[in-house]
């Protein structure tokens, strides 16, 4: 019983960050501001750590966690060099 | 109900909660009416959810190293994320991003200085309204 529990679990768990993805990609294209991008990024990174842990209950590697930590340094930096780039750019035209 | 069986069920619990939080963190990036709002749902639930599912993944698997590793990956998730968050905050405040209409109180605008919003539909609005996909970048 447990084990067919488990991989109902586990494909409800997949349909839902596929959602989750649709989601924040919609919000990525929408905008309005480069902000709102970026934090749908910061988003789909973490997004993509909990796809890493299930698949790492899906093909029964823990290696996965080891991608977890990769993502969420990368999401971190780039998040950080975007907010960087924001408040730089002032959010204006450059060049009008 | 032998102990590897209660450890799948209480992984079965910590990944169905952890994707339920997750799809509402998405759901609250995509929905709710303000960039601070947005950032929000996306910092604070969407780390409690990643959070959850890699401790799924250390009960459908225990061990040390396993755990060791998840340990460190959800520390790290705690250290780093309110710390982008909080940049890009103060990067979307001092860049001009505007409230949501119905915001009661607006203390840091007495502190930080904001440039006026100008990014959404700019001084060449029929360009604005084509190239949507890059309106509110300062690289365009």
């Amino acid at each position: 019983m447990i084990n067919t529990v488990f991989s109902v679990t586990i494909e409800i768990s997949k349909f839902l960050l596929f959602l989750s993805m649709v989601g924040v990609g919609i919000r990525i294209i929408r905008g309005p501001h480069a902000g709102d991008r970026v934090v749908a990024l910061d988003m789909l990174c973490l997004l993509g750590a909990g796809i890493a842990a299930l698949a790492a209950i899906t093909t029964n590697s823990m290696a996965f966690i080891d991608v977890v930590l990769g993502i969420a340094l990368i999401g971190f930096l780039a998040t950080v060099a975007f907010a960087g780039f924001i408040a730089g750019g002032s959010g204006q035209h450059g060049d009008e | 109900m032998g102990m590897n069986e209660m450890w799948m069920w209480l992984s079965v619990l910590c990944v169905l909660s952890g994707s339920v939080v997750t799809f509402i963190a998405a759901l609250g990036v995509l929905r709710l009416p303000d960039f601070y709002m947005r950032m929000h749902a996306a910092t604070k639930a969407g780390v409690v959810g990643p959070s959850l599912l890699l401790i799924g993944a250390g009960f459908y698997e225990p061990s040390l190293g396993a755990w060791i590793k998840i340990a460190l990956a959800i520390l790290f998730l705690l250290m780093t994320t309110p710390i982008a968050a909080h940049l890009l905050g103060k990067a979307g405040f001092v860049g001009g991003v505007r409230l949501w209409e119905g915001t009661s109180r607006n203390d840091l605008d007495k502190v930080l200085p904001s440039t006026p919003f100008t990014e959404t539909l700019g001084p060449n609005q029929d360009q604005a309204v084509t190239t949507d996909m890059m309106t509110g970048s300062p690289a365009k």
